[in-house]
């Protein structure tokens, strides 16, 4: 496993903060519906970077990516099945 | 090789780098499985946030996003200052390596700090569900549903913290006074995975907490 | 990858070095081991403990049943005995069982290792184990629960009584021993296979705990949250499931099965993965299909986790998220059939013989048929509300818990008693039990099909007249089952003393556990095998020849 470099890290956490900023100042706009989707995209972003390079999933083998995939793979499969039953309920 | 003969191997594996795969395999797994736990928080969150919109947001705009950011930004922070921990780690640079753990935690501390001054000031307006909650909204039951959902959810991430803080810690001391991961980085590099997801837990509970509908 | 860093053989050792049974023989040596195969010995000590336990409010159970009045029991001690059944069935027993006991003890052994990846914490789960039973015990002794083994909400977080929180606690804490097990496992399969042994040359056992682990690890923390969330409903008032706080408890039901339909192949699949052991050997055979047999394993359990919303087809969930889980479950039995044609394939031409170990293995894929089939019945929409909370259900699942899972537990046990104990157990006998089991199980529950088509509802200590006739052929059913069950417990520990002493290998089965002495040393091999050749290569043509001859 190659190591990444200090700049790396240093350009990593400066994206991270730059991000942060970003998230809020949108917060503020206007963008209707997709003021939560700007923000989840935003924060997917943070993810990725954090699970990329701080943890090195970069220089990993495939097989740990798939072990990161599968954690978040069922998780979407709980959010999207359980709320096909709220979405469709009509409970209101 | 001196130094690889230096890491002790137990006797089910057969060489070091099998033995630090097989570690940090476990690991991975490990934050898949806190994945689901907080996933289920996550599922009561969405479901209720589409079933009440509105009192999700009103309760959201009751929440102190210049305490949440802040916090944000200090584990953000705290996340950097541990990959250079790792990579100490990794070059055998103990007293640097302890130095970092030290600021990592204290980070993490200042993390903790903020979080109960927030929920001081929380319960100071009667935002702490149960009986003195109090909320002016249009639909406070809903609004209160929020609040257990916000209590809950910052609770059991508050409580990873501090397990993240009590670890890095005792490592720190066993870093500086003991150089105990000399060629031996494995335990530093599974702490930094730990300390990262709980991270990127938070990642996703700021805007989701803080932030609904902030613009109106 | 995996191989190339074992290529490494390790130093020689001395020849005969001490079986693992007799490698230490203080209690401590017992309670602070880290040997796979010891550890796999105390769950199979604990998890029989627990299994007589469930099988007592079972027997307790069936006794009121025979009558159609309530006259053995209260109601509140009805609810409590089928609380603690299936509790203590599901959590302590049906899920550790194969996994904890046949897993512990044979994963390192097939795959031609010294150990689990993680020996500290594959003990740490054991006392996980252990002191989720403690609570769990505790909560019965001192009351009971009675609200079902689902713990639905709004009942169990507000109106039950007893201790609802004691048992979820149990539960939780023994669920982190699963995950630390399920763990363990994974990283076992991925990182300690010996040179040679690729992932299609693995025995489908393996296949079989690798995803059920993955379904451990992925399923159980859903469940420790939903039950800690459910424990501060009911202690704090915290309202997550509460309607009259503005909560949903159908989100309860929705995270529960989340984690327990899942369960559900926790269950199963180890089952399957025995008797695609056994059915190879007792045929003689190759494994029909093997590679569509290891794909089947992993798509049952990811299909697992698409179709927990058929338990809430009545539950006012949505109608069309219901018409998707109903459509997603019948999808499970393609899957589960390729599997059943494959054994029967195998079977097809082989040279078969009938030892106890095959006996059960054939009564698991008959039964376990029957059960999958009727599974269809209440994967369908309109069927379902119709039997939804009958007998019918209550039929349903024990053909694969009990006919299934069970049966290949015991075949299981039997097959590879000789591998852990050294010793054979009486052949007569042991199939007699056998057969006894399968019998009286046939008669415990096919009965409650025809019971719950008619109608009878589950959960009632009270029923209509009508049905006593089937109600007294169920329960005499169950004590020929009991039976059936106290049988092999008794021969299995006479032969620990007075059995035949075994051999390597006293089924010539294909496989690494058995190129190893029986009981194995601890550190199982003399040296790390080198495997060359995939699974199950057996030859019926020849077994049958030699047959012949030794008959004639």
């Amino acid at each position: 496993m190659n190591e990444p470099s200090a700049r790396t890290y240093l350009f990593t956490g400066i994206a991270l903060l730059a991000f942060l900023g970003l998230t809020i100042a949108a917060a503020y706009v206007n963008l209707g519906p997709l003021n939560t989707g700007v923000a989840m995209a935003i924060s997917f972003a943070k993810g990725a970077l954090i699970v990329l390079f701080f943890m090195h999933i970069r220089y990993s083998k495939p097989i740990l990516w798939v072990f990161v995939g599968a954690g978040f793979f069922w998780l979407g499969i709980m959010l999207v099945l359980a709320m096909s039953d709220y979405m469709s309920r009509g409970w209101n | 090789m001196p130094d690889v003969l230096a890491v002790p191997i137990e006797h089910q594996f057969d060489d070091a780098t099998q033995q630090r795969e097989a570690a940090t395999m476990g690991m991975w797994l490990f934050i898949a499985t806190e994945i689901l736990l907080f996933g289920g928080m996550f599922l009561g969150y969405t479901a209720y946030r589409h079933a009440y919109p509105s009192a999700f947001a009103e309760a959201s705009r009751h929440t102190l996003i210049a305490f949440g950011g802040t916090n944000t930004a200090v584990l953000l922070i705290s996340s950097t200052v541990m990959a250079f921990a790792v990579r100490a780690a990794s070059q055998n640079r103990r007293k640097l390596l302890g130095l970092l753990l030290f600021v990592t935690a204290s980070l993490g501390v200042l993390f903790l700090v903020i979080k109960g001054l927030e929920y001081a000031h929380e319960i100071n307006e009667h935002l702490l569900p149960g009986r003195a909650f109090h909320i002016d909204a249009a639909d406070p039951q809903h609004a209160e549903l929020f609040f257990y959902i916000y209590w809950l959810m910052t609770g059991v991430h508050a409580l990873h913290v501090t397990i993240g803080v009590v670890l890095i810690t005792f490592f720190a001391f066993r870093a500086w006074f003991r150089d105990a991961f000399r060629n031996h980085d494995t335990p530093i590099e599974l702490l930094g995975l730990y300390w990262h997801f709980v991270d990127i837990v938070w990642v996703f509970l700021f805007p989701l907490i803080y932030m609904i509908d902030r613009h109106s | 990858m995996t191989t190339a860093t074992l290529q490494a053989a390790p130093q020689p050792r001395p020849l005969t070095k001490p079986t693992y049974l007799a490698d230490g023989k203080t209690i401590r040596s017992w309670l602070l081991t880290t040997d796979h195969k010891r550890i796999a010995i105390l769950y199979m000590i604990s998890i029989t403990l627990f299994f007589f336990i469930g099988g007592a409010a079972a027997t307790m159970m069936r006794l009121e049943l025979l009558t159609p009045q309530g006259d053995l029991v209260t109601s509140e001690t009805y609810n409590k005995l089928f609380t603690i059944h299936g509790v203590v069935m599901v959590w302590f027993f049906l899920i550790p069982s194969i996994p904890t006991v046949l897993g512990n003890f044979l994963v390192p052994l097939m795959i031609g290792a010294r150990d689990v990846a993680f020996p500290k914490l594959n003990l740490a789960s054991w006392y996980l184990f252990m002191a989720g039973g403690a609570f769990a015990v505790f909560s019965i002794i001192t009351g009971g629960v009675d609200t079902g083994w689902t713990f639905y909400t709004p009942y169990s977080s507000t109106y039950a009584n007893g201790h609802v929180i004691a048992m979820a606690t149990g539960i939780f804490i023994a669920g982190f021993g699963s995950i630390a097990t399920g763990l363990n496992f994974i990283v076992t399969i991925h990182k300690m296979r010996a040179p040679g042994l690729t992932w299609f040359r693995l025995p489908m056992f393996i296949w079989t705990i690798y995803t059920t682990s993955l379904i451990l690890v992925l399923a159980t923390p859903v469940l420790a949250i939903t039950l800690t969330l459910m424990a501060l409903e009911r202690a704090f008032g915290v309202g997550i499931f509460n309607p009259a706080m503005g909560g949903d408890p159908l989100l309860f039901q929705h995270l529960f099965w989340f984690y327990s339909h899942p369960a559900v192949y926790i269950m199963i699949l180890p089952g399957m993965g025995v008797v695609s052991e056994l059915i190879p050997c007792f045929a003689r055979k190759q494994m029909f299909g093997y590679r569509f047999v290891a794909y089947a394993t992993v798509a049952i359990g990811v299909f697992g986790f698409l179709v927990w919303g058929h338990h809430m087809f009545v539950s006012s969930q949505s109608i069309y998220a219901g018409m998707i889980f109903s459509i997603l479950s019948f999808a499970v039995s393609v899957p589960s059939a390729i599997k059943v044609f494959n054994w029967t394939a195998t079977l097809y031409k082989g040279s078969i013989r009938f030892q106890t170990p095959m006996l059960y293995a054939l009564g698991f894929v008959g039964l376990f048929t029957i059960g999958g089939l009727t599974g269809l019945f209440l994967a369908c929409l309109a069927v379902d509300v119709h039997v939804h909370d009958t007998y019918f259900v209550i039929a349903h699942f024990h053909y694969i818990m009990v006919g299934g899972m069970v049966m290949g537990y015991l075949g299981g046990l039997h097959f590879w008693w000789p591998k852990i104990t050294g010793r054979l157990y009486p052949e007569r006998l042991a199939k007699l039990s056998a057969v006894t089991i399968f019998l009286g199980f046939n008669l415990t529950f096919f009965p409650q099909f025809i019971l719950g088509y008619l109608g009878m509802p589950r959960r009632y200590p009270v029923y209509a007249p009508e049905f006593q006739v089937l109600n007294v052929f169920s329960t005499a059913g169950a004590s020929i089952l009991a039976v059936g069950y106290v049988l092999p417990l008794a021969y299995l520990l006479w032969s620990l003393r007075w059995g035949r002493v075994a051999g390597p290998n006293p089924w010539q089965a294909t496989g690494l556990e058995w190129t190893t002495s029986s009981p194995p040393p601890t550190d199982n091999f003399e040296k790390t095998p080198i495997v060359t050749e995939g699974p199950y290569a057996y030859d019926a043509q020849a077994a049958e020849a030699e047959l012949e001859a030794g008959h004639a």
